[in-house]
This record gives C-alpha cells, sequence and structure tokens, in this order.
C-alpha cells in the first residue's frame, strides 16, 4: 500500500497515532492475563470468534461420528447412548457455542468501527457477557465428566437440542446431565442478553458525528434487529429452563404430565425461542452479504431502504411462526393455517433482499476473490434452503415430513449452507482487519471448492433419504430400506468438508505469521472500518470521525463525485 | 484527500444520542417483560388444571394493602427523580427513603403472605400446580423487588453520605426506570394471580 494510512473522514490524519507500539513483547502470561481482563471489543470481538471456531471444530467432530455410525446399516461405531449424547451435543454446541459466539464476536468487532466509535456502549457488561458465555461452553462439556458424578464418561445429555418434556425430568432423566444443559444455557442466555443489551445501546447512542439512522453500513441494522429478537426470543428459553429447574430441584410440575402439568408448553416456548434463533444466526449472514457483495461488485448496494425495511421486517414476523415446528403436535386446523400462512410470510421480505443483492452484482465489476466466492455459494445455497423451507410450511406436506432427514437437510442448508459460507466469507473479509495480514488466496479457493463439493454431497443428497422415510437422530437402519448407498455418499460429503475446514484452519494460522501483510485497505471498500489501521489501535480513532453519506470512505477516496451529494 | 463535505450536518453541538443508560435499561426491561410474559401465559395455561388442592380461591386473599403500597412507590420515586433534577437533595433524600420503605413493606407483605400459605395452608411449590405457578411468578416479581431495593439502598447510602451529587440525576432515573417496570408488572401479577386467577 503507497499509502500506509487512509485519513479519517473530517481529514484528520494529522492526528492520528502513527507511532507503533514498544517493540519490547512481554511474557506470554502478560499476553495472556492482557486477553483475560481486556474490556476492548475488538480482543473481546476476537476472542468470541476463536471460542467458536474451537468449538466448530468440535462439534465438527461429533457430526463425523454421526456420519460413521450411519455409514452402514446396523453399524456399532458407537453405542445406542452415546449416539443420542453426540447428536444432542452436536446441535446444542453448533447454535449456542458456534453460531452465536461467532456471530456476536462480528457484531462486537464491526459495529463500534462500522458507526465510528471507540468501544461498544458498556465494555466491562462485554466482557462479562463473554466470559459467562465461556463457562457456559465449559459447563455444558463438563457434562461428559461429570453427568453423574464423575463415574466415567459419556453422560452428556441426550435429548435432543429441543430436550422435549417431560423426558427431561427428573423420572425420566436422572443424574445431572440435563442440569448441566439446563444451567448452560440459561448461563449462555444471561450472555446473549447482555451483548444484545450492549449491541442497541451501541448503536442508538454512540454513532460518530453525521452518522444517522439511515446513513450507518447495513451491518449495524441487522445487528439492531437481531439483538432485538434476542431479547424477546432467548428469554422464553431462559424462562423455560428455569421452569425446568424448578420441576428438576423443588418438585414442581410445569413439565410434569403426572400432575397436569403440560409437555406441549414446553414445546411451544422452546419454539418461541427456537424459531427467531434462526433468524438470529441467518440475520449475521445477511450482513455479512450486504458488506461483501457490494466492495467485491464495485457497486453500491442496491435499495438500502428496503434492505433496511426487509431484515427489520424478517425480525418481526419470525416472532409468530415458531408453530410451523409442531405441526404433528396437533393443533387446530385455524391454528395450523395460521402458522402455515405465517411462515410464507417471511418468504417476502426475504426474496427482497436476495433481489437486492442480485441487483447489486448486476452490472457490477466482479472480483471473484474468496469471499465472494462465498457469498455467491450462499445466494444460491439460501434459495435452496428457502424453497424447502416453504415446502416444509405446508402443513399438509409437513405431516409427511416431519422429524425425517427431508427436515435434516433443510436446515443444514441454511445453518451450513448460508450462515457457515457466510461466516467463512466474513473471516476472509475481514481477517486482514483484524490481524493485519491478508489469507492465503490459494487455499481459500481450496478451501472454497472442496467445501461447496462437500456441502452439495452431503446435503442435497440428504433431502433424499428423508423423502424416503429416514427419521431423523436414527440410530441405525435396516439394510432394505434402500438408504445405504446415499448414507455414504452423505459422509462421504461430511469428510470432504471436514477436509476443507482443516484446510481453512491451517491458512488462519499460516498466514497469521506468514500471510501478505494487508494494510488498512485490502479490499479498497466504503465503510468506516477501512479507514483506521490494521489491526486498528485500542481507541479505533484518533479523533471522532465525521461521516457525510453511507460511504464515508468512497466520498474520501472520490472528493469529486461523493456519495453526499447526491442524498 | 480532502475534507469531507459536512453541511448536512448542522451546527456542532446539535449532534445528540440517547442517554446508553436509558437504552440499556430499556432492552434490559423488553427481556426481563418477555421472561415474566411466559411465565404469566403458564400461569395462565394451568389455571383451574390442578389434579389436587388447595386452590387459589380457597388459600388466596387481594392483597390490597401490598398493592397500594408498591403502586404509589411509583409516584415517590418520581419525585424523587424530580428533585433530584433540581437538585434539591434533602428532598430526594425523603422522597427516595419513603420509596425504598414502601417497597421494603411490600415485600414484607409478600414474606407474610408465603408464611401463611406454607405453614397455615400447606401450599407449597411442590403440593401442586397452583403452587408451583404461583411462587415461580410471584417469585420471580419479588426476587425483582428484592434486587430493586438493594440498588435502591446503594443509592440511599451514597445519598445520607453526601455522596450523591445533582450530576448523577440520569443514573438515577435509570434506576428509577427499573422501579416503575417492577411497579407495572406487579399490576399484572395482581390482576393475572388475584383477579383472573381467582
Amino acid at each position: 500500500m503507497d499509502t500506509p494510512i487512509i485519513s479519517v473522514p473530517g481529514g484528520i490524519e494529522g492526528a492520528l497515532d502513527r507511532t507503533r507500539p514498544q517493540g519490547k513483547k512481554g511474557t506470554y502470561l502478560e499476553a495472556i492475563h492482557s486477553w483475560i481482563v481486556t474490556v476492548d471489543h475488538k480482543k473481546i470481538g476476537i476472542l468470541y470468534i476463536c471460542f467458536g471456531l474451537i468449538f466448530l471444530l468440535v462439534a465438527g467432530v461429533e457430526a463425523l461420528e454421526i456420519r460413521i455410525q450411519l455409514l452402514v446399516p446396523h453399524s456399532t461405531f458407537l453405542t445406542p447412548a452415546s449416539y443420542n449424547r453426540i447428536f444432542t451435543m452436536h446441535g446444542t454446541t453448533m447454535v449456542f457455542l458456534v453460531g452465536m459466539p461467532i456471530l456476536f464476536g462480528f457484531g462486537n468487532y464491526l459495529i463500534p468501527l462500522m458507526i465510528g466509535a471507540r468501544d461498544m456502549a458498556f465494555p466491562r457488561l462485554n466482557a462479562f457477557s463473554f466470559w459467562i458465555s465461556a463457562f457456559a461452553g465449559l459447563l455444558l462439556y463438563y457434562s461428559f465428566i461429570g453427568g453423574l458424578g464423575l463415574a466415567g464418561t459419556g453422560t452428556a445429555p441426550d435429548v435432543g437440542w429441543f430436550a422435549y418434556a417431560p423426558l427431561t425430568e427428573r423420572a425420566f432423566s436422572p443424574g445431572h446431565t440435563i442440569d448441566y444443559w439446563a444451567v448452560a444455557l440459561i448461563a449462555n442466555g444471561i450472555g446473549s442478553i447482555g451483548t444484545s443489551i450492549n449491541i442497541l445501546a451501541t448503536i442508538f447512542c454512540m454513532r460518530c458525528k453525521g452518522m444517522t439512522l439511515l446513513r450507518m453500513p447495513l451491518l449495524p441494522w441487522l445487528y439492531a434487529t437481531v439483538a432485538f429478537l434476542v431479547l424477546v426470543a432467548v428469554s422464553p428459553l431462559t424462562a423455560a429452563q428455569a421452569m425446568l429447574m424448578i420441576d428438576r430441584y423443588l418438585g414442581g410440575h410445569f413439565f410434569d404430565t403426572q400432575a397436569g402439568g403440560s409437555a406441549i408448553l414446553w414445546a411451544h416456548f422452546f419454539w418461541i425461542f427456537g424459531h427467531p434463533e434462526v433468524y438470529i444466526l441467518v440475520l449475521p449472514a445477511f450482513a455479512f452479504a450486504n458488506e461483501i457483495i457490494p466492495v467485491f461488485s464495485r457497486k453500491a448496494i442496491f435499495g438500502y431502504p428496503a434492505m433496511v425495511a426487509a431484515s427489520v421486517g424478517i425480525g418481526f414476523i419470525s416472532l409468530g411462526v415458531w408453530a410451523h415446528h409442531m405441526f404433528t403436535i396437533g393443533m387446530t386446523s385455524v391454528g395450523n393455517a395460521f402458522f402455515t400462512l405465517s411462515t410464507m410470510i417471511v418468504s417476502i421480505p426475504t426474496g427482497i433482499k436476495t433481489f437486492n443483492w442480485l441487483a447489486t452484482i448486476w452490472g457490477g465489476k466482479l472480483r471473484f476473490q474468496t469471499p465472494m466466492l462465498f457469498s455467491v455459494a450462499f445466494l444460491f445455497q439460501w434459495l435452496i434452503a428457502g424453497l424447502t423451507g416453504i415446502m416444509l410450511s405446508v402443513s399438509a406436506w409437513n405431516w409427511q415430513l416431519h422429524n425425517s432427514y427431508f427436515v435434516v437437510a433443510h436446515f443444514h442448508y441454511v445453518l451450513v449452507g448460508a450462515i457457515v459460507f457466510m461466516i467463512f466469507a466474513a473471516i476472509y473479509y475481514w481477517y486482514p482487519k483484524m490481524t493485519g495480514r491478508m489469507l492465503d488466496e490459494r487455499l481459500g479457493k481450496w478451501h472454497f471448492w472442496l467445501m461447496v463439493i462437500g456441502f452439495h454431497l452431503t446435503f442435497d443428497l440428504m433431502h433424499i433419504p428423508g423423502l424416503m422415510g429416514m427419521p431423523r437422530q436414527i440410530y441405525t437402519y435396516e439394510p432394505d430400506r434402500g438408504w445405504t448407498l446415499l448414507n455414504q455418499l452423505i459422509s462421504v460429503g461430511g469428510f470432504i468438508q471436514a477436509v476443507a475446514v482443516l484446510i481453512f484452519v491451517y491458512n488462519l494460522v499460516h498466514s497469521y505469521f506468514r500471510g501478505a501483510v494487508a494494510g488498512p485497505d485490502p479490499w479498497d471498500a466504503w465503510t468506516l472500518e477501512w479507514s483506521t489501521q490494521s489491526p486498528p489501535p485500542a481507541y479505533n480513532f484518533a479523533v471522532d470521525p465525521v461521516v457525510a453519506s453511507r460511504r464515508p470512505l468512497w466520498d474520501l477516496k472520490h472528493p469529486d463525485d461523493t456519495d453526499s451529494a447526491f442524498e | 484527500m480532502s475534507i469531507v463535505p459536512l453541511e448536512h450536518v448542522a451546527g456542532e453541538a446539535e449532534w445528540r444520542m440517547p442517554s446508553r443508560g436509558v437504552v440499556g435499561m430499556a432492552s434490559l426491561i423488553t427481556a426481563e417483560a418477555t421472561i415474566f410474559t411466559i411465565f404469566v401465559v403458564a400461569y395462565l395455561y394451568y389455571i383451574g388444571r390442578d389434579v389436587s388442592g388447595p386452590t387459589p380461591k380457597q388459600v388466596l386473599e387481594l392483597p390490597i394493602f401490598n398493592t397500594v403500597c408498591l403502586l404509589s412507590s411509583s409516584f415517590f420515586i418520581w419525585l424523587a427523580e424530580h428533585a433530584i433534577e433540581r437538585g434539591k437533595m434533602k428532598a430526594f433524600t425523603l422522597w427516595w427513603s419513603i420509596t425504598f420503605l414502601l417497597g421494603a413493606i411490600f415485600l414484607w407483605g409478600t414474606g407474610a403472605e408465603w408464611y401463611q400459605l406454607i405453614v397455615h395452608d400447606h401450599l407449597t411449590v411442590s403440593t401442586n400446580l397452583f403452587g408451583t405457578t404461583f411462587y415461580s411468578l410471584v417469585g420471580l416479581h419479588a426476587s425483582h423487588v428484592i434486587i430493586g431495593l438493594l440498588m435502591m439502598l446503594v443509592v440511599l447510602i451514597f445519598s445520607l453520605t453526601k455522596h450523591l451529587r445533582p450530576q448523577h440525576a440520569e443514573r438515577v432515573k435509570v434506576l428509577a426506570l427499573y422501579w416503575h417496570f417492577v411497579d407495572a408488572v406487579w399490576v399484572v401479577v395482581f390482576t393475572v394471580v388475584y383477579v383472573v386467577g381467582r
């Protein structure tokens, strides 16, 4: 880079602190200490992301164990009991310890930088939220050791990630496995709610001068929606877990069907959380796409106000669709019709977003670097995930396919095809900002293509055994069902994805030491985070930036053709 | 690199953002309101589904005095907010103490009610669905009262030791917001538990 530092809008480059940190490095102990006591939003963001990536590997290994078990009929690779534990832990880990931490990590890192703030609104609350979430992760995994009182391994929760009552009641789940699960999720929920409060307060109160709500990049808008969803959707889970603990420890009867309690109420409470949770996870993926696609198409995002309205609309509609997870539980036909229709309505704002992304790409000068590759794959895969979602929202169709591998394929298309792909895109895109080094492009392409091939081999084919009647969470199957070959191909795809992820991890570590130096703005982007050094100093901006349009760096790079002239 | 035109930003001093304390507290209240909603839904859903007694009609009495105490405390905390905004610290201490006292009376009243229910009516959290939902919902509210009282006590100590100054008005306002929420929730709990549920 010719110019080492791009000036912050407002022409304050003279005030930037150009002194590099002292060359002397502290001891490892000091370094660890500085990460543990930090309240800096960037360090906490990176901690969140690393925490999530570690658990991604753990939960990935669990997924491979499931795939090995299903490789051949009558396999005994795992015992039935440990199989139940593995798929429960896989689901719980992926949602609570991988998805949410990584997404919160990016939110933490990017929101203050994008809105021109020096930190989050409540830095200490931020640190507290991270550490209680980290504690929740350790607590959940400690159940492998302590679930039945240090008796040995294999005592993790085994009730599925939705943990339907009354299976979780004392009578059916003795020992402490469910307690570890419930307490870990309550602790994790407290951390999520703390972070969400922080995100909302940051976005509404910490914007730099000139950054009106409609000049914010779309990423903070989507994170504001996510934070609101966490407040109103994770809280019901916390409340339901509290009820479960009252049942288990104080002899209460909330979900005790013997004493008049209701199993269906748990299902409602869980899915009131569970469905918005999908949007809590996918909206940040949209947010990454909103930032990455315009930069690699060399065009401003198409239809900014429509994107904002669609995102907020998705947030609100997603609060009223939860019972489409419960069609087979036996609701009235009015209930079925309502949740079918409300679910279908989500596809309208989602469609608006998809068309806007396409319109952004249309006629653009495309650069197919790794972040863009993942984003394009995301667009296709998200479309298919949405279409199978509409199929499943039809209650009559749902009765046929509920709890089959078709459903598993559908939600993995969302969770992997959309969310994980966009997480990879985001890491390739913002890794240079976080570390000051570029990720290796050649390894990135290997990672991308292996991931795409593995993903489609696994999850395209997974729809078929579902249509043939293979139920989810099944321990093994008979050889005469015709599922064997499909399951073997699905497993092969799983291993290809594992190889892709290993290449990615190698790339992360290798590029940290050997990667090309990135400079402040390697992608020629337009949002404020690229105006400061890579990695940014602790104070982010030496002088508070002032912005006059949605693309402050564009204005700065093109003073003769500023966006602000057209606002 | 030139300076970005700033015509849109009219006047340096006019860039004002809302208070992060208020936004943060409003967000917390949103989350808490959802938690209460779930417990209220459970309470309403389980009304009359007990397989054994005692029923709410047999044992619950209307806590009128308690309710008056708690709801009027919202008025006194509002007076206290106004006093500190105007720098009248003596008046603030007076109104704040009254608020604290009224909250404490409410808590004592709840304690007395629970003593009556547990010792004389033999209703515990494990007796039946009514016991489970009643103690959970009222207990959830009472625990919020306890947290509010603890925080108010801290402010009261600061106020009595003259460490509280008018520039802390905004923080006091944030705490008052929480207390108003606790009072508002009681209106719902009262209606659900003592009016609808009885």
